[in-house]
């Protein structure tokens, strides 16, 4: 190790090190602001030393880990996730009784498990990554033990994870047997030189797909994302949609176009049946919902699947539309659970229809922000979610991916129409003799909050209606 | 420049009416109003002033452009620019966006700021529309007008609203959609040919491709316009978004909605795709017709004033199609007349009804009848409007109607005959109208103010318009004119082949 290896693993190391420190903090003193504030300091500061690490990139730190610039910016995208989490969390548990500086370290610990996740060319730090990412979010689904369904939740989630990691790891071996590395470049290499069908490469990439299939919640490796999303505390739920979601996504898109992953006809096929049962099937269920998690998670599974078509086309805007996607998707996601965490009161988190009924009236921000997010997921103009769809469209169109795009703008009719019943509870007008009856109280919404969701709403909106500059850094990712 | 201010003073009068309305429910409305009567004195100004009427290149004879680099990754530009067809278009915008405001002054006395920038920002999205030259930013306005009016619907709308509004929003969003991939196929088959990344109108004209393709990629085009417009089989959300939105929103979606899908098959589906469209051209003539009699008759049926009114937009609509199919100069003249006078005259009467509502509190035509005597200003505006309706001559409808069916004649005397049989039926419902609702016993005993003078001024502005559509079309005629000439010209259009 030189120092320029040090240098480009200096947004993990830092991240690493404040969950230390917070630890540390904890043990001496507890102290919910202070380890707050810390958290954000040391996200900040591993945000912070991204421009270090670019001087220093593309740079291979061990076979493990690649700095180059897509791990850069993925890092980038996930320690600010994180950040806005932690944004989120600290109104979040204040409400609530109990201790909450472990929460911290738990969140940094499994920030620090997605950044090595974007930055992973290697089965090893492929499945680190991943495991420590898993760990930490049992504990965190089911942090708020006050409750029942997050302890649900969490069981739920950790013996499915714990099932889909063998399933990955099983997949690893089958592909380490047939082309004897765990590299992601050598066995592209590898892959070259063989003339046959690899069909030990092959069930071992299916069955990879299973385990990052789960992470990603898309169908057929769905059922839990409703209850688990349900369950968890909203913040939590935030990260899982989208920190958790985003590095699979990052490391998953990584290795497929290094592996080239396409050039096989039936991995095409399963991930095309992927794409369109995700979008199907999520968009579907999403409409029998009444509990607005219970729609967030369902649409999000339509998202992915959404995600899934770019992927499947080929060209040069591949990687761009992907990014693209995702940072729209990840700033929808937490503005939408950003309004769950704020309206949620000390004895449960808000997610049913009563909770949202008149809120334009009651608090027009809160329900101006999230109707922006709502419409955003939906894809509708000078929102980023319709610069991320027009770009899905864009290269599906270019790969002549008719099928997949009918079934897309199918899907985000049906999309749009669930979303839309948020909005026709939030716009409910209070019945005028007894406006106070119906009027559940607002709690108070932490400054931290409010700094957050302003944050997501001004990206979101300049996304959508400037994103050339946005568009100019995501270009040389690939 | 001028084209993006009169679009930017509406998105901020927009935010300055939500934001006044703590100060009082007036506020709103005066800000609107004055922010609607600059942008149509700036229109009219537009107007006066007029372009190079003998700029015979294709396309060229805009009165305004502006033109500005937006996203270069995917060559999309902030292209403004007007021709006599949009400044028409624009100044019927401005026109009818001025009469809602002034109809909705009693009508709407609930979230007052909120209703008013919802309205001015749908009309801002109608005027983009009208004005777009890059397909992209032609499309980010379609979708801009969506928004708002969903909201205007599903928060001011009547019983069934927000059924009506997600319906609308939904039907609309399928079209649209296709539309967008339609938009990027024709792109991409471009920059295939030329290398060239673009959205913008005029380079992508003439794009040479494939037959069956360039079919696919007309009716991607085609189902977002036939939603709007509405052609007969994707009609279904206009009778219950009308019937539901309250009287502004009902004068916009029928006076301006609908036109820009109009708009939209006139500047885009027919000039981008003329071999397709030719090809298309009988189907979507019969459509037309098809419309014409079904809605007619569906408007005779109907015992909700509002109902029969928006079935017999669908009527007088499956005229405009027709007469864009048509495509040659008499028919497509005749179509923006129609256009035009259509958008009056379906304002006016949502306008009526809605005060008609609004005192009776109800729109059953059953519960009505003998309203002459106790509300004779009523009566005798309604008489007017529904004889324009009809199309009796000296009144807007009838230029229109007459001239897509001159136009037709020349193409197909088949169409002509049977969309005639339609200016029969609307003689049946719109009379049926005024005689169940003025004429003949009082059912029940309404004890109920006339229209107010306000009223009477706003009906009586339109009025005056109407009048003048009617008796003395050729100014309108002259400026459309140019406009469509350079359309005709950039395709020889589908049906020219088969004149007989």
């Amino acid at each position: 190790m030189t120092s320029a290896d040090f240098l480009a693993l200096l947004p993990l190391l830092v991240t690493a090190l404040s969950s230390l420190i917070v630890l540390l903090i904890t043990a001496f003193r507890r102290n919910h602001l202070l380890v707050a504030v810390v958290t954000s300091l040391g996200l900040m500061g591993a945000l912070m030393t991204l421009p270090v690490a670019s001087q220093v990139a593309p740079r291979h730190v061990t076979p493990l880990l690649l700095v180059d610039a897509y791990a850069i910016f993925y890092s980038g995208l996930l320690l600010a996730a994180g950040l806005a989490v932690t944004g989120l969390s600290y109104g979040y548990l204040e409400k609530r009784a109990g201790q909450h500086e472990e929460f911290y370290v738990l969140l940094l610990l499994a920030t620090l498990g997605a950044i090595t996740l974007a930055a992973a060319t290697h089965f090893a730090s492929f499945f680190l990554g991943l495991e420590l990412l898993s760990v930490s979010l049992y504990v965190l689904i089911a942090y708020v033990r006050t409750d029942k369904r997050p302890i649900e939740a969490g069981i739920k989630y950790m013996i499915l994870s714990g099932a889909s990691s063998s399933f990955l790891l099983f997949g690893m071996a089958l592909v380490y047997f047939h082309v004897g590395t765990m590299e992601f470049a050598r066995m592209a290499v590898a892959l070259d030189d063989h003339v046959d069908v690899p069909y030990p490469f092959l069930v071992g990439l299916v069955l990879i797909l299973t385990g990052v299939g789960f992470k990603l919640a898309v169908v057929p490796f769905h059922m839990w994302a409703s209850d688990v999303y349900e369950g968890a505390p909203a913040p939590v739920t935030a990260f899982v949609a989208t920190v958790s979601k985003g590095a699979v996504m990052a490391l998953f898109v990584r290795y497929w176009l290094i592996v080239d992953g396409a050039r096989y006809e039936s991995l095409w096929l399963v991930l095309s049946l992927i794409a369109g049962g995700s979008m199907c099937v999520g968009n579907l269920l999403a409409l029998w919902q009444e509990n607005v998690k219970r729609i967030l998670a369902y649409s999000s599974i339509a998202h992915l699947g959404y995600l899934f078509v770019a992927i499947l086309a080929s060209g040069t805007m591949v990687v761009e539309a992907v990014t693209f996607y995702l940072v729209a998707y990840f700033i929808a996601t937490l503005g939408a659970f950003g309004i769950v965490t704020v309206l949620s009161r000390s004895d449960g988190d808000a997610a049913a229809m009563h909770d949202y009924r008149g809120l334009y009236w009651r608090r027009p921000g809160l329900g101006g922000v999230l109707t922006v997010m709502l419409l955003s997921l939906a894809g509708i103009p000078l929102t980023a979610g319709f610069m991320g769809k027009f770009y899905i469209i864009t290269v599906g169109v270019q790969s002549a991916l008719w099928v997949l795009l009918i079934l897309l703008v199918l899907n985000s009719v049906i999309g749009l129409f669930y979303y839309l019943r948020i909005i026709v509870w939030m716009s409910t007008v209070p019945a005028e003799a007894q406006p106070r009856v119906i009027a559940i109280p607002v709690p108070d919404v932490s400054w931290t909050e409010h700094v957050v969701l302003a944050m997501l709403t001004i990206l979101l909106v300049w996304l959508g209606l400037y994103p050339s500059p946005f568009i100019r850094m995501i270009q040389s990712l690939s | 420049m001028i084209l993006a201010w009169l679009i930017i003073l509406l998105l901020v009068a927009g935010i300055m009416a939500w934001a006044s309305e703590r100060r009082g429910p007036q506020w709103p409305r005066w800000i609107s109003l004055g922010a609607l009567a600059i942008d149509l004195i700036l229109g009219l100004s537009l107007w006066k002033a007029g372009g190079d009427p003998f700029d015979m290149t294709p396309g060229g004879a805009w009165i305004a452009e502006l033109s500005a680099q937006w996203i270069p990754r995917f060559g999309i530009s902030l292209h403004l620019a007007m021709d006599g067809l949009s400044l028409l278009l624009v100044l019927l915008t401005l026109f009818l966006g001025l009469m809602s405001v002034a109809a909705s002054w009693t009508e709407i006395t609930k979230q007052v700021g909120f209703f008013h920038f919802n309205l001015l920002w749908v009309l801002a999205g109608v005027l983009g529309v009208f004005i777009a030259m890059d397909l992209f930013l032609f499309f980010v306005f379609w979708e801009v007008m969506l928004v708002p009016m969903y909201f205007l619907i599903s928060i001011w709308g009547h019983e069934n609203r927000v059924y009506a509004a997600v319906k609308f929003f939904l039907f609309t969003q399928a079209g649209s959609l296709l539309m967008l991939v339609a938009i990027l196929g024709l792109t991409f088959i471009h920059y295939q040919h030329t290398d060239m990344l673009t959205f913008d109108y005029q380079s992508l004209l003439g794009t040479a491709m494939d037959p069956t393709v360039a079919m696919w990629l007309m009716l991607g085009f085609f189902a977002a316009f036939a939603v709007k417009l509405p052609v007969v089989p994707f009609h279904t959300w206009l009778p219950d978004a009308h019937t539901e939105a309250p009287t502004a929103g009902s004068v916009i979606l029928a006076g301006l909605l609908l036109k820009t899908g109009a708009y939209g098959l006139l500047r885009f589906a027919v000039p981008l795709f003329p071999e397709a469209a030719q090809a298309f051209a009988p189907v979507a003539m019969g459509l037309g017709v098809i419309g014409i009699l079904y809605g007619a008759v569906l408007a005779f049926a109907q015992t909700d004033l509002k109902r029969l009114v928006a079935y017999s937009s669908i009527s007088h609509l499956g005229f405009v199609l027709l007469g864009i199919f048509a495509w040659n100069a008499l028919a497509l003249e005749g179509a923006v007349m129609q256009m035009l006078a259509h958008g009056v005259t379906t304002g006016a009467l949502f306008i009526l009804v809605g005060a008609l509502q609004e005192r009776l509190h109800t729109r059953d035509m059953r519960r009505m009848g003998g309203l002459w005597a106790t509300l004779p200003r009523f009566g005798a505006i309604g008489l007017l409007f529904a004889i324009a309706s009809l199309g009796l001559p000296g009144l807007g409808n009838f230029v229109g109607e007459f001239l897509v069916l001159l136009g037709t004649y020349q193409v197909s005397i088949l169409m002509t005959m049977l969309a005639s049989l339609g200016v029969v039926a609307a003689t049946i419902y719109s009379l049926a109208l005024v005689q169940h609702t003025f004429h003949g016993q009082a059912r029940e005993q309404w004890n109920v103010q006339d229209l107010s003078s306000r009223s009477l001024a706003v009906l009586g502005v339109l009025i005056v318009v109407q009048v003048w559509l009617g008796l003395y079309p050729q100014p309108f005629l002259e400026t459309a004119g140019q406009a469509l000439h350079n359309l005709v010209g950039i395709s020889d259009g589908p049906a020219i082949v088969s004149r007989r």
